[in-house]
């Protein structure tokens, strides 16, 4: 039908998502564009409140009143999905592209079984009758790790800790057989030896299928394990992206440069963590200019009076500064 | 599960007895009783003898005793007004009781509880500000005035309801019923829906914050991530959660429909026990009062022994410990 | 005061209607029970100034009505009008002397209960749980039986009743409190535990009994009426709005309405002002739901 390698799997262009409230317009995401290829891996990087989530909910069209969509474009195989209506909507959720949520303890139902929860996906998406869907649920809880599989879809979430709570979560993603999994933040709210073993799992389920991913972290380590690209956003723009290889390497964004430099290095030893100096602005009032420039060591009049479009750098990179990085400079 | 039950056991025979001491010890203070048993003219001996024959002559502790042993061995002490046992004048107008408390309850529950989930889904609507007043208006009217409002425009006014008694009643296992009857369900109209106004502005409130609460959890919206519609995810996986604080405090609410059918069932003649015990209370009758609030007061301890068994059935999280 | 008037507090005030109805219902309510009976002619409980020929006229507006007494007259010509200023008076004033006694009581027991713990903890809170689980109308019912009837009564009967809300509250907020690093550093650098009390507990646990206060006024004032309708409330020489419905219920019957409908109209004014008021502060000051 289509040429996968020409037209990508989700294309993102020029997405505005505002929030209305009583104090102010918050534009969370502002003018951010990005690509995804079928079997790729995206990483979106920021800090919190950096909007984020806001693109993740964006594509799946669960941006709830005060929010709202108010520009762009959102393309899956090329269908536009910011008008598309609800019912079409509904058939992508779950189907086409799922979501995994950040807090395992809070995105399961509590009063319904995980059997049930899981049920719930395949009755909406699939015609297979109930013996079936049991079964493709007691597989899919296998694969994801989990033991006793057939007994434990009697159980319910608070019988599961919190790690295995992700993997319910990931089993209940990846149950429709999507084509991109949306992962917001899968690993933070985990321990520490849990979150590699559940980003060793999101991997192979990835592998596995063909599915793509948008992998949205605070955490670049996490993304440079796992990315085959990535986007950096601040403020609810676009700020650098390309692959990882490259960005990691030699960054041409300041604010990219701050966030690896920030990464906790167990190899090499450092004196003490650096850490991004101020934090992120008031994004109800954002001034003119780049929103960068006063937490920028490289900031000149310049940064303060016209704002800074995303430009082709070296190797796969585009940065939106006036002033990028050259391989191998530290800001 | 059986060491859990031992456990309520216990602590519900220490609350029954602890009403008994404070129902015993405030009758004790109150006007002297001897003077309802004995005629006008009575002279210092015999109401000296009443006096003994009734057990006031002695010491607190004393009388104590003897009320709670007589208690136990179901001996509830005789009307000063009927001459009868006080339990079974009571237990005879139970039945009325209960059936207006029952109506009054489901009426509640099917009006607010539909409303209640509407408002808290839809918070920004007219309609659910609209309703929202409402509830706080509900809250904020005197019951038996409304009663009373009833009355004059649907009985004295237009004459299509009648403004007291039970009307006919069918008798089910020796009990006598209205609700079996066309003419009972007539009478028993404007007296449920005066009872119920309270406690469905208030069933209304819980749901409706419950609905609000739930709408902001994660789970809801991830539920919607798997591409279930607005309405199943507010209902089948809102509701459920929603209705939790509701469940807690319908024993509360029960005991609250019990306690103001006094008030209800003096305004429209209704033969119940709390029509019984306003009439008691008129005239000292103090068996009957003391054998009406222990008996309440075991009713309310079972039920919010059953509140906590379908709290358990409802969340999977509480186990009965 | 300009702080106060640039505060998000006032802003929000300004914009919920709800916020100014109530609290304009109960400035009318305030102000009536001020200075309501000096604007009225007649002074319902001085006899001399009734006259029976003015017995049961009908509101103004209703045939027979008479201008001087705009909602009418009871049997003994008392104007309703009259008789609703002075009856809110005593229902107002039972409402808020007996939450101001709940309120102290059930805030120092609930501070000894939290700030001791022990076995002062354990039976106040057993004895608050006993009491929360019967409706307080039947608590207060069963007092008034005992004691009598009397507006002292009735505020005993009451406050008996209304102690245990703050007292379960004041202990929850006492406990998250001693907790904090500050009172914790008080009681290191020996401060005596009267002044901790007064000087870091109590300023913290205050704020959410604002808005248990307010509303238990207007609970207060119904649960008054109800008995005064019972005849276990206060005396027919003290007249609250209850008792005036309770009056107007004998002669409903023979058609006449006004006597009991207009002050039971009046409760519900002043209960429904101090409910919306109440929810507006809640919203305000439960950080919470915000």
């Amino acid at each position: 039908m289509r040429d996968d390698s020409k037209t990508p799997l989700l294309a993102v262009r020029d997405l505005h998502t505002y929030f209305h409230t009583f104090a102010g317009t918050v534009k969370a995401v502002n003018g951010v564009s990005f690509e995804i290829g079928q079997g790729e891996v995206m990483g979106l990087v920021g800090e919190s409140g950096g909007g984020k989530s806001v693109v993740g909910f964006s594509i799946l069209g669960l941006i709830d009143s005060p929010g709202r969509i108010e520009a762009g474009e959102i393309l899956l195989h090329g269908q536009d999905l910011v008008t598309a209506g609800e019912a079409r909507l509904r058939e992508i959720r779950g189907r086409e592209i799922s979501m995994v949520f950040q807090d395992p303890m809070t995105s399961l139902n509590p009063l319904h079984s995980v059997g049930r929860q899981m049920d719930e996906v395949l009755r909406l998406h699939s015609d297979l009758d109930a013996g079936a869907r049991q079964k493709a649920c007691v597989e899919m809880l296998e694969s994801v790790g989990i033991s006793r599989a057939a007994e434990r879809l009697k159980a319910y979430p608070h019988q599961f800790s919190g790690g295995m709570r992700q993997r319910v979560v990931i089993a209940i993603a990846m149950l429709a057989g999507p084509r991109l999994i949306i992962a917001d933040e899968p690993t933070t709210a985990l321990d520490v030896t849990i979150q590699s073993q559940i980003l060793k799992l999101m991997r192979r389920q990835i592998a596995e299928t063909g599915a793509s991913m948008i992998l949205i972290t605070h955490d670049l380590a996490v993304v440079s394990e796992m990315a085959d690209h990535i986007t950096v956003l601040y403020c609810g723009n676009v700020v650098e992206r390309g692959r990882t290889r490259d960005l990691i390497a030699n960054p041409a964004h300041p604010y990219t440069r701050g966030l690896i430099d920030s990464i906790p290095d167990t190899t090499h030893r450092q004196d003490r963590l650096r850490q991004i100096p101020g934090s992120v602005p008031d994004i109800r009032n954002l001034p003119r200019g780049c929103n960068f420039r006063d937490r920028c060591p490289r900031a000149q009049t310049l940064c303060a009076e016209q704002e800074p479009a995303l430009t082709q750098q070296h190797g796969s990179l585009w940065a939106a500064c006036h002033f990028p990085l050259a391989p191998g400079e530290t800001a | 599960m059986f060491a859990y039950l031992i456990k309520r056991l216990i602590q519900m025979v220490l609350v029954l007895w602890v009403v008994s001491v404070i129902v015993f010890l405030m009758m004790s203070f109150t006007g002297d009783p001897v003077f309802m048993v004995v005629p006008i003219d009575a002279t210092d001996a015999e109401i000296a003898q009443a006096r003994r024959l009734l057990g006031l002559d002695q010491s607190l502790l004393v009388q104590y005793w003897k009320f709670l042993t007589s208690l136990l061995q179901g001996d509830f002490g005789r009307s000063y007004v009927f001459r009868q046992p006080a339990m079974t004048l009571i237990l005879e107008r139970m039945p009325a009781t209960v059936e207006m408390v029952l109506v009054a309850m489901a009426l509640a529950i099917a009006v607010a509880i539909p409303l209640g989930v509407y408002a808290g889904a839809n918070p920004e609507s007219r309609i659910s500000r609209f309703i929202m007043a409402g509830s706080l208006l509900g809250i904020s009217l005197p019951g038996f005035w409304v009663g009373m409002v009833l009355i004059y425009l649907f009985a004295v006014h237009w004459g299509v309801f009648p403004s007291s008694g039970r009307g006919d009643t069918a008798e089910l296992w020796g009990i006598r019923i209205s609700l079996l009857t066309w003419d009972g369900w007539h009478h028993i109209v404007l007296p449920a829906v005066t009872l119920s106004l309270g406690t469905m502005a208030i069933i209304l409130r819980m749901t409706r914050a419950g609905m609000m609460e739930v709408g902001r959890q994660d789970f809801m919206k991830f539920a919607r991530a798997k591409g279930a519609t607005r309405s199943d995810v507010l209902y089948k996986h809102g509701l459920k959660n929603a209705l939790i604080p509701v469940v807690t405090i319908f024993g509360l609410q029960l005991g609250d429909l019990i306690a103001f059918a006094t008030i209800t069932e003096t305004i429209f003649s209704w033969p119940g026990m709390g029509k019984l015990l306003i009439d008691s209370i008129y005239r000292a009758d103090r068996p009957v009062i003391v054998v009406y609030l222990m008996l309440v007061a075991f009713i309310f301890v079972v039920i919010n022994f059953i509140v906590d068994i379908v709290y358990t059935m409802i969340d999977p999280r509480i186990t009965l410990k | 005061m300009t702080t106060f008037l640039r505060s998000e507090f006032f802003h929000n005030y300004t914009r919920s209607s709800s916020a100014i109805i109530g609290s304009a219902l109960m400035a009318f309510f305030v102000l009536a029970v001020l200075v309501g009976p000096f604007l009225v002619a007649q002074n319902p409980y001085d006899i001399a100034s009734l006259n029976l020929m003015d017995s049961y006229k009908p509101p103004v507006w209703v045939a027979g009505g008479d201008a001087q007494f705009p909602l009418g007259t009871d049997g003994q010509g008392r104007d309703v009008w009259a008789s609703i200023l002075y009856g809110a008076r005593i229902s107002l004033f039972i409402g808020v002397v007996a939450m101001v006694a709940s309120c102290t009581i059930g805030t120092v027991l609930g501070l000894i209960a939290g700030f001791y713990g022990g076995i002062a903890d354990s039976i106040i809170m057993r004895i608050a749980d006993i009491q929360l689980s019967f409706p307080s109308i039947l608590i207060a019912l069963f007092l008034m039986s005992a004691v009598g009837t009397g507006v002292d009564k009735v505020l005993i009967a009451l406050t008996a009743v209304g102690w245990v809300v703050y007292a379960r509250t004041v202990r929850g907020s006492t406990l998250s409190e001693i907790e904090k690093e500050y009172v914790q550093a008080a009681k290191v650098a020996g401060l005596p535990n009267h002044k901790i009390i007064r000087k870091h507990v109590l300023p913290n646990v205050l704020t959410p009994l604002i808005v248990i206060a307010t509303i238990q006024v207007g609970t207060f004032v119904l649960i008054e009426a109800s008995l005064s309708f019972l005849g276990v409330g206060v005396p027919i020489t003290q007249p609250s709005l209850g008792l005036l419905i309770k009056n107007g219920f004998d002669v409903l019957f023979s058609g006449l309405w006004w006597t009991s409908v207009f002050p039971g109209v009046a409760i519900m004014m002043l209960v429904f002002g101090i409910n919306l008021f109440g929810d507006f502060l809640r919203d305000e000051l439960n950080p919470r739901l915000k």
